[in-house]
């Protein structure tokens, strides 16, 4: 089953990237400590996103014409792991690169891909995503915040929450519904790009349970927006909304929220030379779990290349990457409250107790396990 | 090569003279000529001997869909292994040797565990400080009498008239644990197409269970650990004619591991009649537990593989790029 998701290579071209993102990623966490490093998603450095465009590290799925690097999935594949591995802060540009630029490419009219998407590949338009609402949640097909038609253009009133970045962000594309009611279901829902600074819009942040504020509310009270604020066909937001969904779920960001963790647990054995076979078969497990979980998502990438929309193996990776996420500090806790002889680290405490305390989030952000088990069970024909 | 160029007719050789019947009639003790006839005539057991020495000259890429339907059909004679064997004795210049050829580690004094030690003709033995080839029939045999086992314990001699080669840097008992990942592999893609099937097929409570969200989900679990399994025994046969130990431990540890949880989630979905012996889903679920220990289980493949790990100071993700070929 599943024959095309099969071993690939990485392009040595895209592979030549490497270097100066390595560089790059490494000027900018070299005061931060681990447990900074180990937020690397939601460290927002709109500085450090603008030096990635700068360096035609960003929009490099997109075509040169709109600003982009004209390369494809691998390369942002490799400037991604880069970024990741070093803990660098990419909350700024993450989602405008991964989602809205290709979005946009996709599905925009010609004068919306002139005007977003360079300035994405800049860095310097940052993006978030409003599906979510207090009322749909795992049910998106069930939003009710609305947009009318106006003389002008639209009329937004309602509601969206758990807006990662929406703070700091300059547009939202909305998941609304431009006709009909809930009962319709995905008939009636359309994207919109929402300006942030426009009157009407209400951001307030809500708190994580670590202590920091990524995410908030946004709400839209009579907000006018402009006929130009459709995004793709009225009434097709559904279908754009799962292509997108492939985009934000197959990525390798969805193993790599713990590699902060992991080595510097790491480093911490090899510190303490402890190498009894409880320790070892801890560390050969998930270096096992990690290579394969890599090997997957390059696959995966290579859908992506080949044009494909791989939403069920995307879904796959993503359940089985953020299981490994998960377990990472669960063990890692298990295994330094075993060893209360060791001297104590207290970066690598943080770290840990960051990571432990946020881990539940990885398969929450971007769909649950549930939900992603349900289309890999339709996938497999049984829906 | 393509891929479907080599495995069609490996898969249709396969089903011609491997079919379930063949298989219980080995089990049950009954002659395997038959069926290593036409195995052996088919000619890829001379897949990975070089071009030079009279055979194909496959790399292990090519070759691995190959040891995936030998797992897939529950082959229960050792045909990867003899195509090992047969590069390995070629690399030291050992012409062809007909029949099949087993592979095993002999851990100590004492009988040597060999799967496939009952149906084999021939056993290539890593003792540690050479290779040894010996004709089963000069060695004494203990079957495990375990009902359809076709493994058996051998007793070596202490000075043999056994054939010796030269041993390779790590030995092979991580060509072992490749062959038997990839087996896994393969049966348990099998797995899923048989449960996912009978799972649209069988009615309780008015339709089909399959549509029932609790074995959805688990049924998506089963897909995840088989497309794990793949892509590691995949990583694990790139780019190098032989693999070396790390990406085959790997392999192992991922096969091993889903291996349990495969089985018993189809027996789980098939329920009763998945038990019964008459039922072909066991021909699978008993060998994923056979495969799983075979050279070497998750746990002690994942210690050799963490004390590799622990020697380098690289990142993780640094050392993943650096020590797999991808
Ligand atoms: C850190 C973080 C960042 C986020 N960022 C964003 C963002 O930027 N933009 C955005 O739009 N959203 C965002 N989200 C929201 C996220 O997409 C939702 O949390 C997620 O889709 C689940 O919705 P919910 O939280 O309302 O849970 P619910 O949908 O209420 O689900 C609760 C539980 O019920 C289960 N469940 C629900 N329906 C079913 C079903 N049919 N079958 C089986 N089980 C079911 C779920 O799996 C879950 O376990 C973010 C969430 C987190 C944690």
């Amino acid at each position: 089953m599943f024959e095309n998701f099969a071993y690939a290579d990485l392009p040595q071209d895209d592979e030549d990237l490497r270097p100066l993102v390595r560089q790059i990623a490494a000027d900018a966490v070299v005061d931060l400590p681990m447990d900074q490093r180990a937020r690397s998603w939601s460290g927002f450095d709109a500085a450090f996103s603008r030096k990635l465009g700068e360096a035609g590290l960003l929009g490099l799925t997109i075509p040169e014409q709109y600003g982009g690097g004209g390369r494809g999935p691998f390369a942002r594949f490799v400037v991604v792991e880069e970024l990741l591995a070093a803990g660098a802060p990419v909350a700024a540009h993450w989602i405008a690169d991964r989602q809205s630029a290709p979005l946009i490419l996709n599905f925009g009219t010609e004068e919306q891909r002139q005007f977003y998407i360079p300035r994405i590949c800049r860095g310097e338009a940052l993006f978030c995503i409003g599906m979510s609402e207090p009322g749909s949640g795992s049910d998106l097909a069930s939003v009710t915040t609305k947009a009318e038609r106006t003389k002008k253009g639209w009329r937004l009133n309602g509601q969206k929450i758990w807006t990662t970045n929406s703070l700091h962000s300059d547009y939202m594309i909305a998941l609304v519904r431009t006709s009909g009611g809930a009962e319709d279901r995905h008939k009636g829902l359309s994207q919109l790009i929402v300006d942030l600074k426009l009157p009407g819009i209400t951001i307030k942040p809500i708190s994580d349970l670590t202590g920091d504020a990524h995410f908030a509310e946004v709400f839209f009270d009579d907000v006018d927006l402009s006929a130009d604020a459709l995004i793709g066909e009225e009434g097709a937001g559904w279908k754009q909304v799962v292509a997108e969904l492939a985009f934000e779920r197959s990525g390798p960001e969805r193993i790599y929220s713990s590699i902060i963790l992991l080595d510097s647990w790491i480093a911490h054995l090899r510190e303490a030379g402890r190498s009894d076979d409880t320790t070892l078969s801890l560390v050969g497990e998930f270096m096992a779990r990690l290579a394969t979980l890599r090997g997957m998502s390059v696959a995966c990438t290579a859908l992506l290349a080949a044009g494909e929309s791989p939403v069920v193996e995307a879904s796959i990776i993503k359940d089985l990457g953020t299981s490994f996420e998960q377990d990472l500090p669960a063990a890692i806790a298990n295994d330094l409250a075993s060893h209360p002889d060791e001297s104590a680290n207290p970066e690598l405490y943080r770290t840990l107790q960051y990571v432990s305390h946020i881990a539940p989030s990885f398969s929450l952000r971007g769909g649950t396990r549930e939900i992603l088990r349900g289309i890999i069970a339709r996938g497999l024909g049984l829906r | 090569m393509d891929r479907r160029e080599l495995l069609d007719p490996f898969a249709g050789m396969l089903a011609s003279c491997c079919a379930p019947a063949d298989i219980r009639r080995i089990e049950a003790g009954g002659t395997h000529l038959e069926m290593w006839e036409a195995i052996e005539s088919s000619g890829f057991l001379q897949a990975l001997v070089p071009e030079s020495q009279g055979g194909i000259g496959l790399r292990m890429a090519s070759v691995a869909p190959l040891f995936m339907a030998l797992g897939g059909n529950a082959v229960p004679l050792p045909v990867a292994e003899t195509m090992i064997a047969r590069s390995l004795l070629s690399t030291a210049g050992i012409g062809t040797i007909s029949g099949s050829i087993a592979l095993a580690c002999q851990n100590g004094a004492g009988s040597t565990f060999v799967p496939y030690g009952r149906v084999c003709d021939h056993v290539l033995i890593d003792d540690g400080s050479a290779l040894q080839l010996f004709d089963v029939r000069q060695l004494e045999r203990q079957y495990t009498n375990v009902p359809g086992s076709v493994d058996a314990w051998l007793n070596l001699p202490k000075s043999g008239e056994a054939l010796r080669i030269i041993r390779p840097g790590s030995g092979i008992s991580h060509l072992g644990a490749l062959v038997s990942a990839a087996a896994i592999s393969g049966a348990a893609d099998r797995l899923l197409d048989m449960t996912t099937t009978y799972a649209n097929e069988r009615v309780q409570f008015g339709k089909p269970i399959g549509r029932q969200q609790a074995l959805q989900q688990q049924l998506a679990v089963m897909a995840e650990d088989v497309i794990a399994v793949r892509l590691a025994a995949e990583l694990a046969c790139q780019n190098s004619f032989l693999p070396s130990e790390i990406p085959a431990a790997t392999a192992k540890i991922i096969a091993s591991n889903a291996a349990v949880r495969i089985a018993n989630t189809a027996h789980a979905v098939f329920g009763a009649i998945g038990i019964s012996a008459e039922h072909d889903l066991q021909l699978f679920t008993r060998r994923l537990h056979n495969w799983r220990q075979a050279f070497g289980s998750e746990q002690y493949w994942q210690i050799r593989l963490g004390a590799k790990r622990l020697k380098s100071e690289l990142r993780s993700i640094d050392w993943v790029r650096n020590t797999y070929e991808c």
